[in-house]
C-alpha cells in the first residue's frame, strides 16, 4: 500500500532544536579560561582593527569580534592531535589554538615575524605545530580539505578528529555538499561547524538560502545536525564535545550551527548599509558572549571585580606587546619571494 | 534474408576485440534485449544485446577469439519463417549497420575513421630508451603498454610507502574507466584504491586535505577536462599553500589522468590542458610520450614533496614501448629528452606530438634535412636549457603541441629562444598547434583541427627556407 504523503517523516537522525534549558555547568577555572581566551580575541580584533586604520595592515581584514564564544567553545571540546581548518575570518582560531598573538599581528603588518613569514596575510596563516590548518581565501574551500584532514586521520588511525568552520555564506557552495557526502559515505571523522553570523558580506541568510535552518541541510546526506547558541561559550563546548565523540567513535560527521553575530563590517571596507545600527546594538547589548561568561563569573563568586580587570590588564599587554611586535618585526628580505615556491625533491 | 550481428565498438578508439563468451547456442530463440555475447578489449568488457528477434541461425566467431575487427559479421540471425537455407554468405566486414545502430563510416573496415590527421593509421614510432642516460646500459627491455607503465609505477610506490593511496570515479571495482588501476584494488584492498563519488571538486578538496594530514594520494580524473570542476582545489589549495604558509604546509599529491584530444568526442572532451597547468608556480607539469618515461617519471611524480600535474594521453594507453626492466626504475623530473639527434632544425613535442616529430624527422630525412627531435617530457619545470642547445646546434625551431596556440607551451619556448639564442636563429621560431576553435566531431573537422605529422613537415621546411 502506497504510503499517504502525510505520513513523510521528519528529516531523520536532524534534531530540532537544542535540548531544553538545563543549567549549562563549568568549573570556575575553566570558566576563567574561556573569559580570558575570548577576551583575548576581542582584544586582539580591536587593535587589528585600529592598525588597519592606521594603514599597518592591509588588504582585506576580517574581524571575528562578536563571534568568540564558537571557536573557544569548540576549542575547550578538542583533545591533542584535533585539527581546525576554516576560511578567511580566521584570527580568533589561531588565538583560541595557542598561535602567538605576535605571530599573527605579525603577519597582518606583512612582516618576518608573522606565522607565514609576510607571504600569507590576513586570510592565509597555518601552524601545523598548533594543528590549525588555514586561514583559506577560497568561501567554501576548506570545508573537503578540512574532510581530507579526516579522511587522512582514519587512513592513519591516529584517532584525531578535524573541525571544519565556515560561514552562513560558504554553505551554500557545492563543495560543500560534496564534501558532505563522501564525509558521511566513509565516516570520516570531522565535524562541520557553521557560523552562522548572519551575514555573507551584505547578503543576509533569509535572501541567500531557500533553507535557512542551516543545522538541516545535512540532512539528505543522513548527517545528523544541531542547532547551536553560538553567543554562549559553554552551549558551543558541549555541542561541540557531543560532534568531536560522535566523529571519534567512528559515526562519521555531524553539523552544528553556531547561530553566532558579527558587530563589525564583512571586512573593513564594509559600510554595513545591509543591517541597522540599532540591530547591531541590541545584539551587544543583549547576546555578548564576553559579558555572559563575565557575568556569570561574577554572579557564580568564582572571580571578582579584580581578578577580572587583573585578566584585562593581562589580555591588553599581550596584545599591547603583539602589535608593536607587528611594528618592528622587519619587512620579509627580498630573497624570501623566491623562497617556499617548490619544496627540493629530497625534502625530508 | 537471415540478419547480420556484428562486432559492436566498446568506445570510439576501439578496432579489435576479443568474444569471449558465447551466452546463446544456435536454435535458440533471441528478443529484443537478450545478452547474446560478452566482448571485451583492454579496457573494458561488455555484454552484446539482440536488437532483433529471431533465431540463432549460425555463430560465426567463435568464442574466445581474439582480434576480432570492429563490425565483422559474428553472428547471423533467422527471422520468423526462415531456415538455415536463408543464412547465405555474411556480409563483409564494413558494410551495411553495425550492431546496436551505431554510426559508422562503413567503407574501409575501420569502426571510424582515424583521428590521426595523416592517413597512416601506422602506431606510433617506437623510441629507444636504451639510449636514454637514465636508463643503465645492459638492462632487459620488457615490451609494455603505456597503460601498465602507469599500473606498474602506482602499484610498485604504493607497495613502498604506506601512504600512498590512489582515489576517483571508478578507480576500485571497475578497475578504472581506462582500465590504469587495473587490479589494484585486488591487491591493495579499498582502504587504499577509493571508488568516489562524481564529485571532482569535492574529492580533489578532499585529496589535497589529506596530503595536508600526511598522506600521498593520487587522485585520478576520468580526463583532464573534468578536472575543470576542480582546478580551483589544485591550483589555489594545492600549489599555492607552501608559499602562502611560509614553507610549512606541504601538500604532496598527484593529479593524474587522461589530456589533450582523444577520438571522435567533442569539444568538451579533447582539451590540452597543459598551457594551464604550466602557467602555475608552485605545481610540476609531466606529460610523457613513451612507457618508460610514463612510468619513471610517474613514481617520481608520487615521491615528489610538491603537488604535480600528471597529464596522460588517452590515445597513447594502449601503445607498446620497451620498459627497463628494473626493481626502481625512476626519471627525475624537469629534464627533456633528445629523442633523435639532427642538425638542421629542431623539433620540440610533448606527449603524442612526440610520435608525430618523429614521423615528421623520417619524412624530412628522405629531403635530406637533418632534424633533431626534443620531448619535453615535464612540461613545468620545463628544461628549456636542452632546447636552447639544441637551437644553437640547428639554428631553427618548431615547436609543436596539440593545445591551442595563443599563450600555449608553443609560445613560451618560442620566447624562451628568441630570449636566449637569439643570434643563432637563423629563421624565426616555428609553432605548429590545434586549430583556434573548439574541437568538432564530424570526422574531417577534427582531422583538420588537430595538428599532425604532416603540419610539422610543413613547419620544418618553412623555417629551412624549402617550402
Amino acid at each position: 500500500m502506497a504510503k499517504k504523503p502525510s505520513a513523510k517523516k521528519p528529516a531523520k537522525k536532524t534534531k530540532s532544536k537544542a535540548p531544553a534549558k538545563k543549567k549549562l555547568v563549568a568549573k570556575p577555572d575553566e570558566m576563567l579560561k574561556y573569559y580570558r581566551d575570548m577576551l583575548l580575541i576581542r582584544r586582539f580584533e580591536e587593535k587589528a582593527g585600529q592598525l588597519y586604520g592606521m594603514g599597518l595592515i592591509a588588504g582585506f581584514c576580517h574581524l571575528y569580534i562578536g563571534q568568540e564564544a564558537v571557536v573557544t567553545g569548540c576549542k575547550a571540546a578538542m583533545k591533542d592531535g584535533d585539527q581546525m581548518i576554516t576560511g578567511y575570518r580566521d584570527h580568533g582560531h589561531m588565538l583560541a589554538l595557542d598561535m602567538t598573538a605576535k605571530g599573527v599581528m605579525a603577519e597582518l603588518t606583512g612582516r618576518e615575524g608573522g606565522y607565514s613569514r609576510g607571504k600569507g596575510g590576513s586570510m592565509h596563516m597555518f601552524s601545523t605545530e598548533k594543528k590549525f590548518y588555514g586561514g583559506h581565501g577560497i568561501v567554501g574551500a576548506q570545508v573537503p580539505i578540512g574532510a581530507g584532514l579526516g579522511f587522512a586521520n582514519k587512513y592513519l588511525e591516529n584517532g584525531a578528529v578535524s573541525l571544519a568552520f565556515f560561514g552562513d555564506g560558504a554553505s551554500n557552495q557545492g563543495q560543500v555538499y560534496e564534501a558532505f557526502n563522501m564525509a558521511k559515505l566513509w565516516d570520516l571523522p570531522v565535524v562541520f561547524v557553521i557560523e552562522n553570523n548572519q551575514y555573507a558580506m551584505g547578503t543576509s541568510v533569509k535572501r541567500a538560502s531557500a533553507e535557512t535552518e542551516l543545522y538541516k541541510r545535512g540532512s539528505s546526506f543522513e548527517i545528523e545536525g544541531m542547532e547551536v547558541d553560538g553567543m554562549n561559550v559553554l552551549a558551543v563546548r558541549d555541542a561541540a564535545q557531543k560532534a568531536i565523540k560522535h566523529a571519534r567513535d567512528g559515526k562519521g560527521p555531524m553539523i552544528l550551527e553556531m547561530k553566532t553575530y558579527r558587530y563589525r563590517g564583512h571586512s573593513m571596507s564594509d559600510p554595513a548599509k545591509y543591517r541597522s545600527r540599532d540591530e547591531v546594538t541590541k545584539t551587544r547589548a543583549e547576546r555578548d558572549p564576553i559579558d555572559w561568561a563575565r557575568a556569570r563569573i561574577l554572579d557564580e563568586g568564582w572571580a571578582d571585580e579584580d581578578e577580572l580587570k587583573k585578566i584585562d590588564k593581562e589580555i591588553k599587554g599581550i596584545v599591547a606587546e603583539a602589535a608593536e611586535f607587528a611594528q618592528e618585526s622587519p619587512e620579509p628580505d627580498p630573497s624570501e619571494l623566491w623562497t617556499d615556491v617548490l619544496l627540493p625533491v629530497d625534502a625530508a | 534474408m537471415a540478419i547480420d550481428i556484428k562486432m559492436p565498438a566498446l568506445s570510439p578508439t576501439m578496432e579489435e576485440g576479443t568474444l569471449s563468451k558465447w551466452l546463446v547456442k544456435e536454435g535458440d530463440t533471441v528478443s529484443s534485449g537478450d545478452i547474446l555475447a560478452e566482448i571485451e578489449t583492454d579496457k573494458a568488457t561488455m555484454e552484446v544485446e539482440s536488437i532483433d528477434e529471431g533465431t540463432v541461425g549460425k555463430i560465426i566467431v567463435a568464442e574466445g577469439s581474439e582480434g576480432v575487427k570492429v563490425g565483422a559479421v559474428i553472428l547471423q540471425l533467422l527471422e520468423d519463417g526462415e531456415s538455415a537455407d536463408d543464412l547465405g554468405a555474411p556480409a563483409s566486414a564494413p558494410e551495411s549497420e553495425a550492431p546496436k545502430g551505431e554510426d559508422q563510416p562503413g567503407t574501409t573496415g575501420e569502426s571510424h575513421p582515424k583521428d590521426d590527421s595523416t592517413d597512416e593509421p601506422a602506431p606510433m614510432p617506437k623510441t629507444k630508451p636504451a639510449n636514454d642516460p637514465d636508463i643503465p646500459t645492459n638492462i632487459k627491455m620488457v615490451e609494455t603498454t603505456v597503460r601498465d607503465a602507469l599500473r606498474d609505477a602506482m602499484a610498485e610506490e604504493m607497495r613502498r610507502d604506506e601512504t600512498v593511496f590512489v582515489m576517483g570515479e571508478e578507480v576500485a571495482e571497475y578497475q578504472g574507466a581506462y582500465k590504469v588501476t587495473r587490479e589494484l584494488l585486488q591487491e591493495f584492498g579499498a582502504k587504499r584504491v577509493v571508488d568516489t563519488p562524481i564529485t571532482e571538486y569535492g574529492f580533489a578538496g578532499i585529496g589535497v586535505g589529506a596530503a595536508f594530514g600526511g598522506l600521498k594520494p593520487i587522485v585520478e580524473f576520468m580526463t583532464f577536462n573534468f578536472a575543470m570542476q576542480a582546478i580551483d582545489h589544485i591550483i589555489n589549495s594545492a600549489a599555492k599553500t607552501l608559499y602562502m604558509s611560509g614553507g610549512q604546509m606541504r601538500c604532496p599529491i598527484v593529479f593524474r589522468g587522461p589530456n589533450g584530444a582523444a577520438s571522435r568526442v567533442g569539444a568538451q572532451h579533447s582539451h590540452d590542458y597543459a598551457a594551464w597547468y604550466a602557467n602555475v608556480p608552485g605545481l610540476k607539469v609531466i606529460a610523457p610520450y613513451d612507457a618508460a618515461d610514463a612510468k619513471g617519471l610517474l613514481k617520481a611524480a608520487i615521491r615528489d614533496p610538491n603537488p604535480v600535474v600528471f597529464l596522460e594521453h588517452e590515445l597513447l594507453y594502449g601503445e607498446t614501448f620497451d620498459v627497463p626492466d628494473m626493481d626502481d626504475f625512476l626519471i627525475p623530473i624537469g629534464k627533456s629528452k633528445v629523442r633523435s639527434e639532427g642538425s638542421d632544425v629542431t623539433l620540440v613535442g610533448f606527449a603524442r606530438m612526440v610520435g608525430r616529430c618523429l614521423e615528421a624527422a623520417e619524412i624530412l630525412a628522405g629531403e635530406g634535412i637533418d632534424a633533431e627531435v626534443i620531448d619535453l617530457r615535464t612540461i613545468r619545470p620545463l628544461d628549456s636549457d636542452t632546447v636552447i642547445e639544441s637551437v644553437k646546434k640547428t639554428n631553427r625551431i618548431v615547436c609543436t603541441e596539440e593545445g591551442w596556440g595563443q599563450s600555449g607551451i608553443g609560445a613560451e619556448i618560442a620566447a624562451r629562444v628568441v630570449d636566449e639564442a637569439f643570434d643563432y636563429l637563423d629563421a624565426p621560431p616555428a609553432r605548429v598547434f590545434q586549430a583556434d576553435v573548439p574541437l568538432p566531431y564530424a570526422a574531417n573537422l577534427e582531422a583538420l583541427s588537430l595538428p599532425g605529422t604532416e603540419d610539422v613537415v610543413k613547419a620544418a621546411k618553412k623555417v629551412c627556407y624549402k617550402d
